[in-house]
């Protein structure tokens, strides 16, 4: 049994009298590729938000990576990558300016850098682009570089918050071997979307309906589970009475 | 296949949906801005606050002015003298101070004038009203690095000392239009044209400018409503706060500053909304030239409100420009408008008196939204 | 010390490839420095005078030779026409009637006579006041020479005045030191929290937040740029005022650039506690709009502190620019010296401690 890496408890976030993620517990195992999915506004940012240490939770407890999401924030975000909706790379930056930044914000010495930045270059084919500025660059590039930055100081645990969103589906796949790979050498892979065909991917996935955890198993499982064809489907039959979303 | 029979309907029809569409884009625009609470508390806080600024704080009358004195003879005619000087409300008596004490009080800032007074004072008086010639008496030294107040301090000490008060029997002075001498008066339009420029060009430009930013423009511009209208739709919401802070600076004027207003309210309005709409058609001009907010914003605050503040007159009178300022200052929006209601709300001329400026705003106004299309039409290709 | 480099380095990188700071950064101080000066004007000059006379004597004549000859005051014209003149008045041409009346000259030579008039558009209070001022001096200058008036005004002559520290009244050495420190204000005090709101607006703020980057370490790499763009200011300010202005500080060179330095630390530690609790460009853009406007309008900048009422002059002592500003002037004009400022210095000093501490304590990677 792989160890647990981020175990959730009775987590809860309210903003006033608005609850936007309703206790919801879980836990995420090494290696794994853990899917987060539901509506948009279905709370999963913010659940998201609470395990990266970005938000206090109201009430309830977690850790990630051992450590506690109240109290030790800055210690998880030594031990976690993160990538957010709108891949965050400085634009007027070129790529290569962009890795020695987030390289150093780690910690990583120039040395490190150098050679990690030649790898990752080389790995993506973008070696020519270096010297690109990245608002220069397409959409499906900028994801790339976002996620492959965001594993640059070799994370326990990479959160990715909707990385494919605005993205054709040949980068999608392609991004989705990214992730494979890296949760092949260990990583854990910590990612929501609103794609539920995303969802077949992932290694266990859990629905998240108006703030709750309405399901959470492996797709296999939980298409048997309601008897349907697809997650599409599966996430159909739970979102019908849901107050929040699309 | 529809029959010609029914084009007027559908005309019908079709122009309901769009009036429909556009009252949904201003309200959601409204919502959008009345969201901001802490912004739209300041755009009201800040012509309340410079109202209660200009017309209770800030005054270019000399005050409080510290005055010490060197007098080696502390005579009678010196007591008198310094007497009158203490009592006096402009002046501040710091007392007596040595020959050499001098630099350091001056150069410190801790007084701004010294008063020296020769030896053997009150003898020395009574020669020079019999008549005798004499060499000077009384030394005034004054820290003249402001200069305002040192003019008008100097004058003031040497109208105390000499006790010339027979000269001022002699005129009959009059001051028209503002006679209970309020400095505010004078910069309450200044206040309203700051206002609007910050609100209708600004803050709209950096609104529009923001959607740009966003994406979610081109999402608006492609929708079946015309350009045209989703700009209307911006600036609907800023006109009517607008017109919001003109009611409530007028208010504050009439009821807090007692500005005479006596020109008649409408014309005061009619002018100000002219205002309003130019200020809007240089938001949306700068708004489709550039692409950031942050952008927007310093080309709003640099080339509108820089000018503005310096060229308009609102501040600092356009009497005193060298000849090429003064001529510039011609094309400055804000500055017609200032003139024009300083004449109406402090001189209290009719409308008509204000044609002119009227005019010239008008002008302005017709060539900056002719431009805006322009350039609009420009950057759809 | 590697994440706070290159967060450094990043800073230094963006405001060079920007599109319309560096421009902006350059060109405002110097366009400022040498447009202001000729405009920042609250003096008083260029009265425009009409005058009404009905008396036709030499007497009137004189008065009106002396009005021309004034460099306060302009002379529009010498009319009889009352309604002339008072239209000229309403519409903005004639600043001050003076109505000399009839049988003036021969009235003073008996007795009291007919008193001269004076109207004045006092719409600009100041203009009115000491336009009138003016006006009165110079007639009674006028018929002093002319002998006409005893002993007080014998007196004016053995008063003597001797204007220190700026013997020529020159009105722009008085405002250079003032603009100066509204240039600082707008570009230390203005743009570190617009750069931050943009990155707050744009999303990489998450990207920081979500890594172990410190605090102070982000806060100081938003501030140094801007400490380095202050000090370029103040060398270009201080360059025009010397080559274009003739204004050389009477005082040390050293107490300037320490009173700059703790203001500049001042302003920006206060901009970017500002920007930590604003998250949209309007937002930050209308709080600073407030208050820089009211740090320009009650630090002294542009009109006297001491002119102000007791409860305005009391809320100045919490306002970082009125130190400064008592620092400059005092030290480019009178030559005052460190040891006679100490109380602005400690003030200026604790404010910079303070914004500062608050700039990276208020800053929040967690919500």
């Amino acid at each position: 049994m792989s160890e647990t890496v981020i175990s959730v408890r009775n987590l809860t976030k309210r903003f006033g009298d608005f609850t936007a993620v309703n206790n919801i517990s879980f836990d995420v195992y090494q290696g794994e590729i853990f899917g987060f999915l539901g509506a948009n506004g279905a709370g999963k940012t913010t659940a998201m938000r609470m395990l990266c240490g970005l938000s206090y939770p109201t009430s309830g407890s977690g850790t990630v990576a051992g450590f506690n999401v109240m109290r030790e924030g800055e210690m998880i975000k030594r031990h976690i990558g993160y990538m957010s909706q709108r891949f965050s790379l400085y634009n007027t930056l070129t790529v290569g300016e962009n890795i020695k930044l987030f390289a150093g914000i780690y910690g990583l010495s120039k040395q490190v850098t150098a050679k990690r930045s030649d790898e990752l270059l080389a790995r993506l084919k973008f070696s020519s682009e270096r010297n690109t500025l990245v608002k220069a660059l397409p959409l499906g590039w900028k994801q790339k570089l976002a996620f492959a930055i965001a594993g640059i100081h070799r994370p326990e645990i990479i959160f990715l918050d909707e990385p494919t969103g605005g993205v054709d589906p040949v980068t999608r796949r392609q991004f989705w071997e990214m992730i494979y790979e890296a949760a092949e050498g260990g990583t854990t892979i910590f990612v929501t979307t609103h794609y539920m065909d995303e969802a077949e991917y992932c290694s266990r996935v859990s629905i998240m309906v108006d703030g709750e955890v309405r399901a959470l198993d492996t797709p296999t499982r939980l298409k048997q589970q309601f008897n349907a064809g697809s997650m599409d489907e599966v996430f159909r039959m739970l979102a019908r009475d849901a107050q929040r979303g699309e | 296949m529809k029959s010609f029979a029914c084009w007027p309907a559908m005309h019908k029809e079709e122009s309901k949906v769009m009036k429909n569409n556009l009252f949904a884009l201003v309200k959601k625009e409204s919502l959008h801005i009345l969201r901001d609470k802490r912004t739209m508390l300041i755009v009201i806080l800040i012509p309340v606050v410079l109202i209660v600024l200009f017309g209770f704080a800030i005054s270019t009358e000399v005050n409080n002015v510290n005055v010490a004195v060197v007098a080696p003879d502390r005579t009678n005619g010196v007591n008198d003298a310094v007497n009158r000087i203490a009592h006096n409300d402009y002046f501040t008596f710091c007392g007596y101070i040595n020959q050499d004490q001098i630099d350091q009080q001056l150069r410190s800032g801790k007084v701004s004038a010294v008063i020296v007074f020769a030896p053997d004072f009150d003898r020395r008086l009574e020669q020079i009203y019999a008549g005798l010639p004499s060499t000077p008496i009384i030394q005034l030294i004054v820290d003249a690095s402001d200069v305002n107040s040192a003019g008008a301090a100097t004058a003031y000490m040497q109208e105390i000392l000499l006790g010339t008060a027979s000269q001022q029997a002699m005129f009959e002075t009059r001051m028209l239009f503002n006679p209970q001498m309020k400095s505010a008066y004078n910069f309450v339009p200044g206040i309203m044209g700051l206002i609007f420029i910050l609100v209708c060009a600004m803050m709209t430009s950096v609104s529009i400018v923001r959607e740009k930013e966003v994406g979610t423009m081109e999402v608006l511009l492609v929708s079946p409503m015309r350009p045209t209208k989703v700009f209307f739709a911006k600036m609907i919401p800023y006109f009517v706060i607008s017109c919001v802070v003109l009611i409530i600076i007028l208010l504050l004027s009439y009821y807090l500053l007692h500005v005479p207003m006596s020109g008649g309210v409408w014309g005061i309005f009619s002018m100000s909304l002219l205002y309003v709409l130019l200020s809007l058609s240089l938001g949306l001009l700068v708004s489709i030239v550039v692409k950031t907010q942050v952008a927007a914003l310093l080309l709003s605050g640099m080339v509108m409100m820089l000018p503005m503040l310096l060229l308009s007159g609102m501040l600092f009178p356009i009497e005193n420009f060298p000849k090429f300022f003064e001529v510039l200052s011609n094309v400055v929006p804000a500055r017609w408008y200032i003139e024009g209601i300083r004449k109406m709300m402090i001189q209290g001329s009719p409308f008509v008196a204000v044609w002119k400026e009227f005019a010239i705003l008008l002008g302005m106004t017709v060539i900056f939204f002719g431009v805006s299309l322009i350039k609009f039409n420009d950057k759809l290709e | 010390m590697r994440p706070f480099i290159v967060l450094l380095n990043k800073e230094f990188i963006k405001l060079r490839r920007d599109s319309f700071l560096p421009k902006l950064i350059v060109i405002l101080p110097i366009a400022l420095m040498l447009i202001a000066p000729l405009l920042v004007r609250m003096d008083v000059r260029n009265v425009n005078v009409a005058v009404v006379d009905l008396d036709h004597s030499t007497t009137s004549h004189r008065i009106v030779s002396h009005i021309k000859a004034s460099e306060y005051l302009s002379l529009i014209g010498a009319t009889a026409e009352f309604d002339l003149a008072m239209k000229g008045l309403e519409e903005g041409t004639i600043d001050i009637i003076v109505q000399i009346p009839d049988h003036f000259e021969r009235d003073m030579a008996v007795s009291t006579p007919e008193k001269i008039s004076i109207i004045a558009n006092a719409v600009n209070a100041t203009k009115g006041s000491m336009g009138t001022q003016y006006v009165v001096q110079t007639i009674a200058h006028a018929l002093v020479e002319f002998g006409n008036e005893k002993s007080p005004n014998q007196l004016s002559e053995v008063v003597t005045v001797q204007n220190r520290y700026n013997p020529t009244l020159n009105y722009p050495h008085y405002m250079i030191p003032a603009l100066m420190i509204i240039i600082f204000i707008l570009v230390c005090g203005f743009l570190p929290a617009l750069s931050i709101v943009e990155e707050k607006e744009v999303g990489t703020i998450e990207q920081i937040n979500v890594s172990p980057v410190n605090r102070f370490d982000f806060t100081l790499s938003k501030l140094i740029p801007y400490w380095v763009i202050g000090f370029f200011a103040l060398i270009v300010a201080m360059v025009i005022a010397h080559f274009v202005y003739g204004l050389i500080p009477a005082g040390s060179v050293w107490v300037i650039f320490l009173g700059t330095t703790l203001f500049i630390l001042t302003i920006s530690g206060f901009s970017l506690t500002m920007a930590n609790f604003s998250n949209t460009m309007q937002q930050i853009m209308f709080v600073m709009f407030f208050f820089i406007m009211i740090f320009i309008l009650m630090s002294g900048l542009l009109t006297p502190i001491d002119s102000m009422p007791d409860w305005a002059q009391t809320f100045t002592l919490l306002l970082p620019p009125r130190y400064f500003t008592d620092i400059l002037r005092s030290v480019y004009l009178r030559g005052t010296t460190i040891a006679e400022l100490w109380q602005n210095f400690v003030a200026l000093g604790s404010f910079a401690i303070i914004f500062n501490i608050l700039a990276a304590v208020t800053y929040k990677k967690q919500a």
